[in-house]
């Protein structure tokens, strides 16, 4: 599904797009078109009993917009995402300090892109104090502290006790500029206002979208662009010189890793590669056989645990009796029965019942070292030296000259790799000749088709309660005729 | 008389051929050097020639470069979107939250499922990682970290054992006791030392090993018993986000994913990047293997998840909308591959069809970004952790 992506063209050597802006430009995006004057969304002015409400629109008149313009299948889908867009602080509800998305008559205004999140902004507590502080001085029922709000000023009262002399004084400015302003500018600017404090410092419940990924935010902390002071208290690092920190160093490429690219490029181009439509009917094909096997498109055979809570699927597994579907899944490649700890042992049951089960039992060998700590390595790789390859060895196999004497030289400074090539040989040996003749064997169909038979037999109602002592006596036999022959791996 | 300014030049030995001679004196990055006119002119010979090696080394590599991508393309003869039409249409998936598990203090960061199919371990951002019996949604065990900020913790094979680690830049492991009461922390193992941050750690088929990434641009190897470094895996140009072992049973190789924009994929044996891909736009946060382990998918900033094939050598499907704007953070394949469960940071799961390349659910239920989400071992269900603290349960 091709997509253009609009957004990050200039991605090479733009260090400034971080995660977090690429969503903001996202964002930003669907905004600008939102407000189109032809096709966005219509904003108007409207009549309340004896004042107006200037520069509104309605949480459905959002809502069929998204569905109309954005490509999205519901409704659902549009309060989510408009919903995570009024969280961000890009339009807001104006009588509620919980940014949400409703599909009816609630009124939203646009958030000035002063105040956009997309401008890395910082603020600190003092301006938060002095914001609410302002709010106290002002007379208007629709500017009262809530009471979280009011909380918070108490506690800002207490953090800041020394300062709070020039706190006041500074909300006493900022409330005295705001009176200066045209009343139903006061209105917007306002809300705006508050609504950006909605997003810094949200109602206790609500997500802080603000909070960041902490591996993500040492790239984010750009301190020529953060902005910290809304009331121009800080020192706001934008306004002072220009001499800011500079953007972080790209190192120069040395001529050796250079090199090393170059290298590592003339050995891509020295791959083969299969082309796609081989590369396509082998993943069609995969997920043909096994969505069988796939429990959110094949019901498992009793049912799923955490759908029913009955866990014999479960029990099922953990026993020595591998049901029929898992038998079969060991036909589909040498992989399967290696993968699975009862078709190994199967397996090998099968070839020491033919006197031929050295290849698997060194394969399996060589895996066990490669799983243990590093300080019992020496001795394992000397015990399977003895065991499988040194002259006269019991289990001795059969490898080609050129692994055997790259094994012999590995032996002498024995590291877990030491018997990779002999490992690879067997591997290929086992799969062309042990593994086939394993599949074809009267051995393997049977526990192909036995358990199917008793299985089907089982199923009959009238066969049930006869059949109860049977099937307990067959389980019995097959348990005990598995374990007979227990062969020893080495440990 | 001419005007002339005289340089004031010092007369001694070079400091490059020691011969006497008149000297200039230059300053190379606040090192003053004293060179007689050869010298200097040899130095500055020599400087435009490696500058000229390094300008040619760099076009001979970006020539290379747009080779390999033109020889990728050669074999793109047909979309796979294209050749899974023939593939039959899924039916309506009914994917439900199963179970909830609430307990953390603060945001999930990472989960990972116990091969018995129904415990999970857990980690947060308030420094407990948690092991629970999913199905019970009992806690079974609790470890507090003497770090905020755990990013990665895996399960061990046995069951016996747990890995974790984030801001301390180790990869520590616990033995879990059967004993509620003992005291976990007095147990732990430092195992894994890196430079930054730790972002990811699993076992590698055996609880002897664990490999890790780290925000220090490295991912590496190590022994749990004695904490040496077994391997250790250079080349990604920035933080390593994330990593998946190769399913194979016979294979020896990794994908990581990095802020660099790229997925390497690697040899545990030789610790060579055997393959690459560039062509996500943003951080890769997440890697995971295609079950058969010839494909992986990757979850990215950019908002999209991609299928890159490793026999093709190229990314062969994407995964996204435009209602799709935030970043994705985490991706598992369905035991048959045919679908993939992608969490984001919107909050919501989105589930895709990987052959035909279409969006078939969206999953809402959580309060904050998704961050990680893992399928159990046996494809019964997904479990996906969140910022919201909870960890849901979905089949």
């Amino acid at each position: 599904m091709a997509q253009t992506n609009s957004y990050s063209q200039s991605s090479n050597g733009v260090a400034d797009e971080s995660p977090n802006m690429l969503v903001y430009r996202k964002m930003e995006d669907v905004i600008a078109h939102m407000q189109d004057e032809t096709n966005g969304i219509p904003v108007r002015t409207v009549k309340s009993f004896l004042s107006k409400i200037p520069s509104v629109f309605s949480g459905s008149d959002i809502v069929q917009w998204m569905i109309k313009n954005l490509n999205i299948d519901d409704q659902v889908e549009a309060l989510h995402l408009g919903t995570l867009m009024a969280a961000h602080g890009y339009f807001f509800p104006i009588s509620d300090h919980v940014l949400t998305l409703k599909d009816d008559g609630t009124f939203y205004r646009f958030q000035t892109p002063y105040f956009w999140p997309s401008n890395c902004w910082e603020p600190e507590n003092t301006d938060y104090a002095v914001y609410l502080c302002k709010r106290t001085m002002q007379n208007k029922a629709r500017l009262e502290l809530a009471d979280y709000e009011a909380e918070s000023l108490a506690r800002l009262q207490r953090a800041f006790a020394r300062k709070w002399e020039f706190i006041f004084m500074q909300a006493e400015a900022q409330a005295k500029v705001d009176k200066k302003r045209d009343k139903i500018e006061r209105k917007i600017l306002d809300s705006q206002e508050r609504a950006f404090w909605d997003v810094h410092r949200p109602v206790p419940g609500c997500v802080n979208t603000t909070e960041a990924d902490i591996k993500k935010s040492s790239r984010m902390k750009q301190p020529h662009k953060t902005r910290k002071s809304v009331y121009g208290l800080q020192n706001d690092i934008r306004s002072h010189s220009p001499a800011h920190a500079p953007a972080p160093e790209v190192k120069e490429p040395t001529e050796e890793e250079m090199r090393h690219q170059i290298q590592h490029w003339q050995a891509q181009l020295d791959r083969h590669r299969l082309n796609m439509s081989k590369v396509a009917e082998s993943l069609l094909s995969y997920t043909e056989q096994y969505v069988e096997y796939d429990p959110f498109f094949t019901s498992p055979e009793t049912s799923n645990p955490w759908i029913s809570d009955d866990i014999t699927i479960w029990e099922l597994e953990t026993s020595k009796e591998p049901g029929q579907l898992r038998v079969k899944r060991w036909g589909f490649g040498i992989n399967e029965v290696l993968k699975d700890p009862v078709g190994r042992e199967q397996f090998l049951k099968f070839l020491e019942s033919e006197f031929s089960s050295e290849n698997l039992r060194f394969w399996l060998a060589v895996q066990e070292v490669k799983k243990r700590p590093i300080r019992e390595v020496p001795t394992r790789v000397q015990e399977i030296w003895q065991e499988f390859l040194a002259p006269g060895a019991p289990s001795a196999i059969n490898v080609d000259s050129k692994s055997y004497d790259k094994t012999t030289q590995n032996v002498k400074d024995p590291g877990r790799y030491a018997f990779e090539d002999a490992q690879e040989h067997i591997y290929k040996l086992m799969k062309s000749d042990s593994y086939s003749r394993f599949l074809r064997s009267t051995f393997y169909q049977e526990l192909l088709q036995a358990k199917k038979k008793v299985n089907n037999w089982l199923r009959r109602p009238d066969v049930f309660i006869l059949t109860t002592l049977t099937h307990s006596s067959l389980v019995h036999r097959y348990h005990t005729d598995s374990q007979q022959s227990g062969p020893s791996l080495p440990h | 008389m001419c005007d002339q300014t005289f340089l004031a030049i010092t007369f001694g030995p070079c400091d490059s051929c020691s011969e006497n001679r008149p000297l200039m004196n230059l300053y190379i990055k606040t090192e003053p050097i004293n060179y007689c006119s050869l010298c200097m002119e040899i130095m500055a010979c020599q400087g435009l020639a490696s500058g000229e090696t390094l300008k040619s080394l760099k076009a001979e590599s970006e020539t290379l470069r747009k080779k390999l991508e033109e020889e990728r393309k050669k074999l793109h003869d047909v979309e796979l979107e294209k050749v899974a039409e023939k593939a039959e249409a899924l039916g309506e998936l009914n994917m439900k939250t199963r179970r909830t598990l609430k307990g953390h203090g603060n945001k999930v960061l990472c989960m990972d499922w116990c091969k018995d199919k129904r415990r999970i371990v857990s980690s947060s951002q308030d420094g407990k990682v948690i092991v629970w019996d999913a199905f019970t949604t009992n806690k079974e065990h609790a470890v507090t970290m003497p770090t905020t900020w755990v990013m990665a913790c895996a399960y061990a094979p046995s069951g016996c054992a747990i890995a974790c680690g984030g801001l301390d830049n180790k990869c520590s492991v616990y033995p879990l006791s059967l004993d509620k009461d003992e005291n976990l922390a007095a147990k732990k193992k430092s195992v894994a030392m890196h430079t930054n941050y730790l972002s990811g750690c699993t076992f590698t088929n055996s609880d002897m090993q664990i490999l890790t990434s780290s925000g220090d641009g490295t991912s590496a190897l190590w022994d749990v018993e004695s904490g040496q470094l077994l391997q250790s895996f250079h080349g990604h140009s920035a933080d390593v986000l994330t990593l998946d072992l190769a399913p194979s049973e016979t294979g020896n190789t990794f994908v990581s994913g990095g802020s660099d924009k790229k997925a390497n994929v690697w040899d545990l044996r030789s610790g060579q990047n055997v393959q690459s891909f560039d062509t996500h736009d943003s951080d890769i946060n997440c890697v995971k293997y295609y079950p058969s382990g010839d494909a992986f998918a990757s979850a990215s900033d950019d908002s999209t998840c991609r299928l890159f094939d490793l026999r093709a050598d190229r990314e062969v499907s994407i995964y996204s909308k435009d209602s799709i704007m935030f970043g994705a953070a985490s991706v598992d394949f369905s035991l048959s591959g045919r679908l993939l469960f992608a969490g984001y940071n919107d909050y919501t799961i989105n589930v895709w069809d990987v052959l035909k390349g279409t969006r078939v659910a969206i999953l809402f239920g959580h309060e904050n970004r998704v961050s990680s989400l893992r399928v159990s071992p046996d494809g019964t269900a997904f479990c996906s952790g969140s910022w919201d603290n909870t960890l849901r349960i979905w089949a």
